[in-house]
């Protein structure tokens, strides 16, 4: 079936299998492979994506739900001028290591300081709570989260 | 397979009535688990998360109703007075769950540890179902579903939402997993005080083929809090043995088995120190007079 959804800003058009996911259609079909495919039932957060404006898993979205709606994958998070502040912050605080779980992290870190710019550590443990990572055992992303935050509220976007 | 996208809920129940093997899809945090895993092939797909019917909650005659669309996230934002809903809302999966899921998918997957169910169970909810022909019935949540994912609902209908008259007093929703976030409960419990009817209302999730009521428990401790003077005097102690005796009531309701996240014995004691703590934060918030609905 044909779907068409306005993807990081462009109309794009694919057609998809009834029963495939969004993560599907926009990692085989868009060739927007930065949304990670790893537990395929939202256990793991690595395919966080924005679907008008709202923190989804991907992977538990029908390709056909999105018919008519807006995306935004991580992709969309650096620009020619350069990388997203949050991404800037993981990049400096050494918060990837096999960086497998990092597109979905840096979304989920860019949609909670779009919403609150100065969270508590609590607030930050909730709203990564859905995002797993296997490698850094954390410490270093909240680090991340907190400088991104500076850069964030000092209006480098 | 297919996929249909109505746009109004008459659009929908028409598709129902003329497929009634069209599976519904909201917010699909329990679907497309089962048709990525290839659990499942339905031919048909109904998406309905696109009906603004389903999206609305309303108070109407002293009730409430809250349609089955309604997701977690929007009931943590917009339902904050029902604080046991609140509570159960939040530990509902992640964030990422949360903006998804909704209170027609506990519903409709009628998993004894769907979050949402205690707390709707609690408040003695009616579930409404519809069909097209504008005929629309309701069911009280124990006569819906009838045993592990399974409910009562005809194929030709759809979930509207669920209904329960508002009471006053406070109330709490807990829940024992592995971790605070992206669990599945091993148990948990609401309990609600109605100060108006002087009851005491305990629900079970996670431990008995279905969502549990403690009756029995219910009305030992509405005696008790009238026994001890608390009802007319909220600052009257209730005595120590009543929260003991009071946790090993709703404990002997459980039916609980022995599963890969926790044995019955684990689990019938998570119910009586749920049931407890529960009923101490009731009389604490009787104290200092935290409305909780």
């Amino acid at each position: 079936m044909l779907v068409r959804t306005k993807v990081n800003g462009e109309w794009m058009t694919a057609d998809v299998w009834g029963g495939a996911s969004l993560l599907y259609m926009l990692r085989e079909h868009l060739g927007l492979p930065g949304s990670k495919n790893a537990c395929e039932q939202g256990e793991c957060g690595s395919c966080s994506v924005w679907l008008d404006g709202e923190l989804v898993c991907a992977c538990l979205v029908l390709a056909a739900q999105v018919h008519e709606r807006e995306v935004r994958t991580v992709e969309a998070l650096a620009t020619d001028e350069g990388l997203h502040p949050v991404q800037e912050a993981f990049v400096e605080s050494g918060a990837v290591q096999c960086g497998f779980c990092t597109p979905g992290l840096v979304v989920a870190v860019a949609d909670l300081l779009t919403r609150d710019p100065s969270p508590t550590e609590a607030a930050v443990r909730e709203a990564l709570s859905g995002n797993l990572c296997r490698c850094t055992g954390y410490a270093k992303i909240l680090d991340a989260v907190w400088a991104a935050a500076g850069r964030m509220r000092e209006g480098r976007r | 397979m297919d996929v249909l996208l109505p746009r109004t809920l008459e659009e929908a129940l028409e598709i129902k009535a003329a497929r009634p093997e069209a599976v519904p899809i909201s917010g699909g945090t329990d679907l497309m688990v089962e048709l990525n895993f290839d659990r499942r092939r339905p031919d048909l797909i109904l998406d309905i998360s696109r009906l603004a019917e389903l999206r609305e909650w309303r108070r109407e005659d002293g009730g409430l109703f809250l349609g089955s669309g309604v997701t977690y996230s929007q009931i943590v934002r917009e339902l904050r007075e029902f604080r046991p809903l609140v509570e159960a809302s939040r530990t509902v999966g992640s964030p990422q769950i949360r903006n998804r899921g909704t209170v027609g998918g506990n519903l409709g997957t009628a998993s004894p540890a769907g979050d949402a169910l205690p707390v709707l169970a609690a408040y003695d909810a009616e579930v409404v179902l519809t069909q097209a022909g504008g005929r629309t019935r309701s069911l009280p949540w124990h006569a819906f579903m009838v045993g592990p994912k399974k409910t009562v609902i005809e194929p030709s209908e759809l979930i509207l939402g669920a209904q329960w008259r508002i009471t006053r007093g406070p109330g709490s929703f807990s829940k024992i997993g592995t971790r605070n976030a992206m669990v599945i409960a091993v148990a948990s419990l609401c309990l609600v005080i109605d100060e108006d009817r002087r009851a005491v209302r305990v629900a079970l999730g996670s431990v008995g083929p279905t969502i549990l009521r403690a009756p029995e428990a219910e009305g030992f401790a509405a005696r008790a809090l009238a026994d001890a003077g608390t009802w007319d005097d909220p600052a009257a102690p209730l005595p120590a043995q009543a929260f003991q005796d009071f946790g090993e009531r709703v404990a002997a309701t459980a039916r609980p088995i022995d599963d890969v996240r926790g044995t019955a014995a684990y689990r019938r004691h998570a119910c009586a120190v749920l049931a407890r703590r529960a009923l101490a934060w009731a009389v604490n918030d009787r104290i200092t007079k935290r409305r909780g609905l």
